[in-house]
């Protein structure tokens, strides 16, 4: 492994930022990563929700996880988004850049893209 | 699946489904061939379970009747001449040793060989998704490896900081390019 001594400069620097994480998290963006999911493309996906959400500065509001399969698997990859006092928000046969839209209109604006939703694509 | 790094995303999850507290993905490569090796710690198979695993209609799963994580592994293996094998054993039958150990042997040089593809993006991802079980990776070609454990960063992070933030993720990911970029070499 790398050197472990960055690894605790990183400690350091975070301590105080994790603090003011806790308790957060108002939107979950949740990624299906079982095998339909990961064979469709889940994993750019995700990390691309990973990364974007950590660019943009979103990470006190927004988590990212992973979940099994939702049962749909001809729409993976994708993607539900959860957030308190509203409906849940599908988006399906997702990639990279459409994610990289969804941070930017419906994590930082508010306003969900209709037309990558399942609503939309059935 | 496009590349091996998917199937091994796909088979670490079962680990991690199994309640699993410690998981290992082991990449063991010689000249000719590509084992892949998923040891894990959790509630294992029984002997009909096992059985059965390799069937695409078998699945523990309760959102659709079909389960192809293994048979795809299985299929990638055989298709290049190698092999694949699981050995398991429940907290009943063991409760001292539980868990699952699952091997694929590829032949590299068969032409229907899955190429490996990003192993580092599959191993973040992993961490990502569930920080809290001890993940030992290591890729190992004759003298040279790759390894990555989360106990020994977790040991140095502490509680304070959790293994999932994204700053301990970039560390992991820019600490495997480092050390591929000598592997290959």
């Amino acid at each position: 492994m790398k050197s472990l001594a960055e690894l605790q400069a990183i400690k350091d620097k975070m301590k105080d930022k994790v603090v003011l994480r806790e308790g957060t998290g108002e939107i979950r963006v949740v990624v299906g990563m079982a095998t339909c999911g990961i064979a469709a493309g889940a994993r750019p996906v995700l990390n691309a929700f990973v990364e974007g959400v950590n660019k943009e500065n979103l990470s006190d509001k927004v988590t990212v996880s992973q979940t099994g399969c939702i049962g749909i698997c001809q729409y993976e990859p994708v993607v539900e988004i959860f957030e308190a006092g509203k409906e849940k928000v599908t988006y399906v046969k997702m990639n990279a850049e459409k994610a990289a839209q969804v941070i930017e209109s419906h994590l930082k604006n508010g306003k969900v893209i209709e037309k990558y939703t399942i609503g939309a694509n059935s | 699946m496009k590349e091996l790094s998917l199937n091994i995303l796909d088979i670490a999850g079962n680990s991690v489904k199994a309640g699993a507290t410690r998981a290992e993905v082991l990449i063991v490569e010689t000249d000719d061939t590509l084992s892949l090796i998923f040891k894990d710690n959790g509630c294992g198979m029984t002997k009909q379970q096992v059985e059965n695993v390799t069937d695409p209609f078998f699945t523990t799963r309760t959102t659709r009747n079909v389960g192809l994580g293994i048979p795809f592994l299985k299929l990638a293996a055989e298709q290049t001449g190698g092999s694949f094998s699981i050995e398991s054993a429940t907290k009943e039958e063991s409760p001292e040793n539980h868990g699952t150990t699952t091997t694929a042997v590829f032949f590299k040089n068969s032409i229907d060989f899955t190429p490996l593809g990003d192993v580092i993006s599959t191993v973040t991802t992993l961490i990502q998704g569930s920080p809290h079980i001890d993940w030992r990776f290591s890729h190992t070609y004759g003298e040279k490896e790759v390894c990555i454990d989360t106990a020994e960063i977790r040991s140095v992070l502490g509680d304070d900081v959790p293994l999932d933030s994204y700053e301990v993720i970039e560390w992991i990911k820019s600490s495997l390019e480092e050390e591929y970029d000598s592997f290959y070499k």
